[in-house]
């Protein structure tokens, strides 16, 4: 009786709205790699991480006050006052970090199987946006808490537009709202951190998301699932059924429906992080002052510069490729270029092999030296200065966009081994 | 390559957070549990400090409550202005002009032991007041170098010199026994983590039960996706 019901019921909608055959499209039969691994969790985990900030973030907007004499005092306020105000509130910062260290680990996937190769380029630009835009959030949203170390790293970032010539100190002077960093800029960037940037955010993820089903999900093999229609005996497809989407043009194997494989895959995912992310949160949330720094806890001060500005961690590496460069236009041209150089990622890579596993050593070894460039420049982005840590920050910002200049050269000609056919499990 | 992942990842976070210098503190050793402990640092910090540092943060009720002190007795002892209970631990002090008599005003001291490197600091930094005519209040202090305060707690401690070495001598002159004097600043030094974070003990506590269904969960999960991926395999 019910069940009629709810049949019914879903004729009624489908009539008017696909709701059934979107949830086939894009989940009961969507065709999966039957052989994801470790390194596939990361997507999932990046949404579930986002619908974590989105909903403490509604809720800390309940009680916090974006004003320059009140912002502080409301964290407190909520820290003290609120019920579990300080667990929202906690799930919030440490969600943050959580953020960039999925998206990070999320990103390094794309380039080990070179998912972001044709034809999956717009996919992968799409996720490069929400990477920067993610990054324009984490630094508003570092603001908010008015503490001294949120006042000068937004101080120290704000003032890199003043490099730009000519109309440099008006750009600054625009985006601060005032001469200095005061309750102006608190408050639009309170208005672009709850509403603006994550309508933004959201929008890509969707996109993100429609392209990547588009085109299909890449594997650790790097081999095609789609093969062409009534290439493959009957007996060798997939046993599934999938949309006709996907199944009218091509054969497919080694596929197996996303819902429920991989939503209970997932499931076992999310549940392994959250047993990491509460660790954190619940007995280390200043994540050993990377998560939270100390001179946060002091309220913003325009006569009192912290001992060491350090930005927050993730944005360690570009701060240091930043800092390495002598000259501050150029250094702000050197960091926005690391990130360019992602962007074109697509089109460094000539190869036609996707996968390391299936690549040349020299391709291996240059993802490594990049990696290890990566962390480096991360980490000497928090640590103050010093002659020996700035030659060691050339080295690096020459490995991290030397990445990408040698793959191009060796991608072209690149002698790979033979992909196989079909995925080998 | 995966294990030249894992080092990577290992070594240089490591490497980061060894670059960390700075002064030795000794170790407060203090225990958030012990509500007697915290109720003694809560009075010293009345008696001594509140004149000039504020907890304006923090209310007085919040403090009772947590501390275990009955609220009618807490009022009567603490709250000798009319104050309510509910309000928060303030002093009558005007901040300007405190900053002009002292050079910069007295700072609150919520947040201190997290600002600080914890109770540790306040601990160490509480027992390392010596003589320096140079300074405006005559005293300086080997954790934070040309204090702006005077050693309010002189009378309690006695008075430290710095030997020629640079060490401190041990303090002569005071009420208190050394002993007497460490346990005072470990109270104070208690208080002052816990009035940080009040909340630092369910958070910790609740943790462990999130933690523990997590992990149940966890092997369920995997049982869940063992038991679908079946007929995959």
């Amino acid at each position: 009786m019910l069940m009629n019901l709810f049949t019914s019921f879903m004729g009624w909608i489908d009539k008017r709205l696909p709701v059934t055959d979107a949830w086939n499209k894009h989940l009961a039969q969507y065709p999966a790699p039957k052989n994801f691994n470790f390194w596939y969790f990361f997507g999932s985990l990046a949404m579930l991480v986002l619908v974590n900030q989105i909903l403490t973030g509604i809720w800390l907007t309940m009680n916090y006050e974006p004003s320059g004499d009140g912002a502080f005092a409301s964290i407190e306020y909520i820290m003290r006052d609120v019920d579990f105000g300080w667990l929202l509130r906690y799930m919030h910062s440490t969600g943050a970090s959580a953020f960039f260290i999925v998206v990070y680990l999320h990103m390094m996937r794309g380039l080990m199987y070179g998912s972001y190769q044709k034809p999956r380029e717009l996919l992968w630009i799409f996720g490069m946006l929400i990477f920067l835009v993610l990054m324009a959030e984490a630094f508003m949203g570092y603001l908010l808490p008015w503490g001294n170390m949120s006042y000068w790293g937004a101080q120290v970032i704000i003032s890199l537009f003043g490099a730009i010539p000519i109309i440099g100190d008006d750009l600054t002077l625009w985006i601060r709202g005032d001469y200095v960093i005061s309750g102006a800029t608190l408050n639009r960037f309170f208005a672009l951190h709850v509403i603006a940037l994550p309508l933004v955010l959201v929008i890509l993820v969707f996109l993100h998301i429609l392209a990547l089903h588009e085109v299909g999900s890449n594997n650790p093999d790097g081999s095609d699932i789609k093969k062409p229609k009534g290439s493959i005996k009957p007996e060798e497809l997939s046993k599934f059924t999938f949309h006709k989407q996907y199944s009218e043009k091509y054969d497919i194997v080694d596929a197996v429906p996303f819902h429920p494989y991989y939503t209970v895959k997932d499931i076992m995912g999310v549940v392994g992080f959250l047993i990491l992310f509460c660790w954190v949160m619940f007995f280390a949330p200043e994540g050993g002052g990377y998560f939270m720094e100390a001179p946060n806890f002091e309220p913003a001060n325009g006569l009192k510069t912290p001992e060491h500005i350090a930005p927050v961690w993730y944005f360690g590496p570009f701060y240091t490729i930043l800092r390495i460069v002598p000259d501050k236009l150029l250094g702000a041209i050197a960091m926005f270029g690391a990130i360019v150089m992602l962007f074109l990622l697509p089109w460094f890579d000539r190869g036609i092999v996707k996968s390391v596993r299936y690549r040349s050593k020299w391709h291996l070894i240059n993802l490594i030296q990049f990696s290890i460039c990566f962390v480096v420049l991360g980490a000497l982005g928090t640590l103050p200065a010093t002659p020996v840590a700035n030659m060691i920050g050339i080295v690096a910002s020459f490995g991290y966009f030397g990445f990408f200049i040698a793959l191009w050269f060796y991608s072209k000609n690149e002698k790979c081994k033979p992909v196989p056919e079909r995925i080998t499990d | 390559m995966k294990r030249l992942l894992i080092a990577l990842f290992t070594v240089i976070p490591a490497l980061a957070f060894a670059s960390s210098g700075g002064v030795h503190l000794d170790a407060a050793n203090n225990d958030l549990t012990d509500k007697e402990s915290l109720k003694r640092g809560f009075d010293s910090y009345v008696n001594y400090c509140l004149g000039c540092h504020e907890l304006q943060y923090q209310r007085y009720s919040r403090t009772f409550e947590d501390l275990g002190i009955d609220i009618e007795e807490g009022t009567a002892k603490y709250l000798l202005n009319g104050q309510k209970p509910g309000e928060h631990i303030k002093n009558a002090m005007p901040a300007e002009e405190a900053a002009k008599w002292f050079g910069s005003a007295p700072p609150d001291l919520t947040l201190i032991a997290r600002l600080k490197p914890g109770p540790d600091y306040i601990y160490t930094y509480l027992r390392s007041f010596y003589v320096d005519e140079a300074r405006p209040f005559g005293v300086n202090n080997t954790v934070f170098k040309d204090v702006g305060m005077p050693h309010v707690l002189q009378t309690l401690q006695g008075i430290r010199t710095l030997d020629d070495d640079g060490h401190l001598t041990p303090a002569t002159g005071g009420t208190m026994t050394a002993e007497e004097y460490d346990a005072f600043a470990r109270d104070l030094a208690n208080f002052f983590e816990y009035v940080g974070e009040p909340n630092k003990l369910e958070r910790e506590s609740l943790g462990y039960w999130v933690i523990g269904f997590l992990c149940i969960l966890f092997i369920l999960s995997y049982l869940l996706k063992k038991e679908y991926w079946r007929d995959v395999h």
